[in-house]
């Protein structure tokens, strides 16, 4: 089952790699890893998508725990949660017809048109990964030059959160 | 003035290192100096607090401080050079993980300005490293170095112990800053765990007291968390049998009449037939490892299973378990014995009976036996016979293969921390830097290095460290011309196409011990080995190397074959 684990660690050299090289080491999937600073510059957040089974995720997590420069970690997948995950696609759209047709797909979607040439556009597109494909699949009649996906980020609904 | 005063206190992180290694309580450090270290190495001649041994080859250091740590209460240390001064020192380190042994080893690399830049004798420590230690830091200032060894030391020794690298580029250690050594730490991101739930020790109690065929699996984790004395009271209270892992021998009294010995790939028929049977089994400080289960679908079919270990993670990873108990050994041992004496019920009696009965039976099978009238050497005489001689008092290191095994098997040990060797990694070559560390934190007693003719030459060259400190160990030396164990597979699995066992060319390994300044002889015959042992322990103050050329034949049994159950061994 997939699984999307967020975890707050010390904001130092080598912690990425901690995390990364357990997942490897042990034979892991890693479906998305994201990460950055959080307000406390101390600190960053990771969001890590995986899947296994029961048994396996919660190895995950223990080894997640053991690891030294791990300070806590929450299964957004025991919670109602919130996911989201931004992608940057840029098409090319040299007819007008075609212009026409990927603004009004974008709007459909919620996306933004973030950069235009008279060849391409930048489409700037927000949501949950399903999201995502589905709309990768709508522009797909045209020709998609590059998809840059960050990879999923969650957090908790109501009180639940991941803090100190 | 205050200036001056402030400028006269600025040590070097060289100091910085010798001053936070006295405040640790560090006597002894097994190095290698070289050029990212020589700061270090000139601030420890100018001091007498910390004494250092100089191995022969870094991984000898490595193994040397584990041997320390292991047969000692305290962390091992160690100290070498960057790049390849760091390589040499992986083994130990892996071996040091996957053994939990409490280590710090330092070392040296190349000056910050270079990290990066392929210099000479430079290599990232840090990421080769990190996946075989508890933890690793790369000290970037002098400023941070006195709290980092002070982590260092304190995430090496806590919770489930383990080796941590402290990396010190060559400038840091030539920088100043004033020194002061954290009385405590506090680490956010690091909280072991001390003792367990109230709730599951309840649970636990219950369900042992409810047992009409139980089993105690004890491991590593007893000795490493000083239960031995809890361990045995709990099993003397519930007259419970008891098995040990390879690890775990002398957490347990071997003499007593609960231990069915160890259980295993090659533990005894008792121990194994007794935890397939078992209808509870207590495991305390056993991590289910892959050479004690054989095939794990078919491991302790009918049995629910209480858990200690202080690692989480140690915990249902191979083995699903009905009652975990995550906390240190002897908090949780000392809790349950409360418990079993709070509680109303009492094991039953008959079922017990009937149980031990079952037992006995299975342990008339005899299954250690061996051939005593061979006019060869049996390696297991050998063991028989210096654990006799040395009433079981010696301190046994051992390397890895057939040797080793006969050593788990034939000395008998009733103390903790008494039998060192590498039961994770399977490092050969470990048994003679072992010894070398036991015997500095144990200048006076008996240290036999059971060892064998192809593992004793992975670290020969110890012996000329062995000879400048004059360490007075004993090496058994089971020489049998063949890498044993795998001469043993090859025989039962590969229809005798013995590739690359056999050990051609080996040295005169009495010349040899002669060589480096030591005693050397060679026993071929058995009504002369008990002789030999005698003598080789009457020379106090000496190295002797007893090469005992050993039965080529004789294999390790009992044995479960790879993919087997407990209950499926081969037997003599």
């Amino acid at each position: 089952m997939r699984h999307i684990i967020s975890v707050l660690l010390e904001n130092e050299s080598g912690a990425l790699s901690r995390v990364a090289g357990l997942f490897s080491a042990r034979g892991y999937n890693i479906e998305s890893l994201t990460v950055a600073p959080t307000d406390d510059p101390s600190l960053s957040r990771m969001t890590i998508v995986t899947s296994g089974s029961d048994e396996i995720v919660e190895q995950i997590t223990k080894q997640l725990n053991k690891l030294v420069d791990v300070i806590k970690l929450l299964d957004m997948t025991a919670h109602p949660h919130i996911e989201r995950e931004m992608a940057l696609i840029k098409v090319r759209v040299g007819e007008a017809a075609d212009r026409e047709e990927v603004k009004r797909l974008t709007d459909i979607f919620r996306g933004r048109i973030i950069d235009v040439t008279q060849q391409t556009y930048v489409i700037e597109i927000t949501g949950e990964g399903s999201k995502l494909d589905a709309f990768l699949e709508a522009v797909s009649p045209f020709p998609v030059l590059e998809v840059v996906r960050s990879g999923v980020m969650g957090i908790a609904r109501g009180d639940v959160a991941l803090q100190l | 003035m205050s200036e001056t005063a402030s400028s006269s206190t600025a040590i070097t992180g060289a100091e910085i290192f010798c001053r936070s290694l006295q405040a640790e309580g560090v006597d002894v450090v097994f190095g290698y100096p070289g050029g990212a270290v020589l700061h270090i190495y000139d601030a420890l001649y100018r001091q007498d607090k910390v004494s250092h041994v100089l191995v022969r080859h870094e991984q000898g250091a490595v193994h040397a401080a584990e041997g320390y740590a292991k047969s000692s209460d305290k962390p091992g240390v160690a100290l070498v050079t960057s790049g390849p001064g760091a390589t040499n020192a992986i083994t130990g380190i892996a071996d040091a993980y996957m053994d939990s042994v409490p280590l710090v080893v330092f070392t040296g690399q190349v000056p910050t300005s270079l990290i990066g830049n392929d210099a000479f004798q430079e290599v990232d420590t840090v990421g080769i490293t990190r996946p075989c230690v508890k933890h690793n830091f790369l000290v970037k200032d002098v400023k941070d170095l006195a709290t980092t060894i002070k982590k260092a030391f304190y995430v090496a020794t806590t919770g489930r112990p383990g080796p941590v690298v402290v990396d010190i580029p060559k400038d840091v250690t030539a920088a100043s800053c004033e020194f002061e050594y954290p009385e405590s730490i506090h680490m956010r991101s690091y909280n072991p765990t001390s003792g367990g739930y109230t709730g599951q020790i309840d649970k636990a109690v219950d369900l042992i007291l409810s047992a009409k065929q139980p089993m105690i699996y004890t491991g590593g984790g007893v000795i490493l968390g000083k239960g031995s004395e809890a361990l045995t009271e709990f099993t003397r209270k519930l007259g419970y049998p008891i098995t040990n892992t390879l690890m775990g021998l002398g957490g347990y009294p071997s003499s007593d009449k609960q231990f069915l010995g160890m259980l295993g790939m090659h533990g005894t028929y008792e121990a194994n037939m007794a935890m397939h049977h078992a209808d509870v089994l207590i495991a305390i400080g056993a991590r289910f490892d892959d050479r004690v289960t054989g095939n794990i679908e078919k491991f302790c079919p009918h049995a629910k299973i209480v858990h200690v270990d202080v690692d989480p993670s140690s915990i249902s990873k191979n083995v699903k378990v009905d009652v975990p108990i995550v906390g240190e050994v002897e908090p949780v041992l000392r809790a349950l014995i409360k418990a079993l004496d709070a509680a109303n019920a009492k094991p039953d009696p008959e079922a017990l009976d009937a149980w031990w009965k079952q037992i006995r039976e299975w342990q008339s099978q005899d299954c250690l036996k061996y051939d005593r009238d061979s006019e060869l050497i049996k390696p297991q005489y050998v063991v028989q016979k210096f654990w006799e001689l040395t009433q079981g008092e010696a301190f046994v290191t051992s390397d890895v293969g057939q040797h080793q095994m006969w050593a788990a098997q034939f000395y008998g040990f009733d103390k903790p921390n008494r039998w060192i060797n590498s039961g994770g990694l399977g490092t050969m070559g470990v048994g003679l830097p072992f010894a070398m560390g036991v015997q500095f934190a144990h200048p006076d007693a008996t240290v036999g290095c059971i060892t064998g003719e192809a593992s004793i030459q992975m670290c020969i060259q110890e012996l000329s460290t062995c000879y400048q400190y004059q360490l007075p160990i004993k090496i058994l030396n089971l020489n049998n011309r063949y890498l044993g164990m795998v001469r043993q597979w090859q025989e039962f699995f590969y229809q005798g196409r013995y590739a690359m066992s056999y050990m051609d060319a080996l040295p005169d390994f009495v010349k040899l011990a002669e060589a480096y300044g030591h005693v050397g002889m060679r026993i071929d015959q058995p009504g002369d080995v008990e002789g030999a042992i005698k003598e080789a322990l009457a020379q106090k103050e000496r190295l002797v190397f007893l090469d005992f050329i050993t039965d080529q034949s004789e294999n390790v049994y009992p044995m479960i074959p790879a993919g087997a159950g407990q209950n499926e061994m081969i037997l003599v």
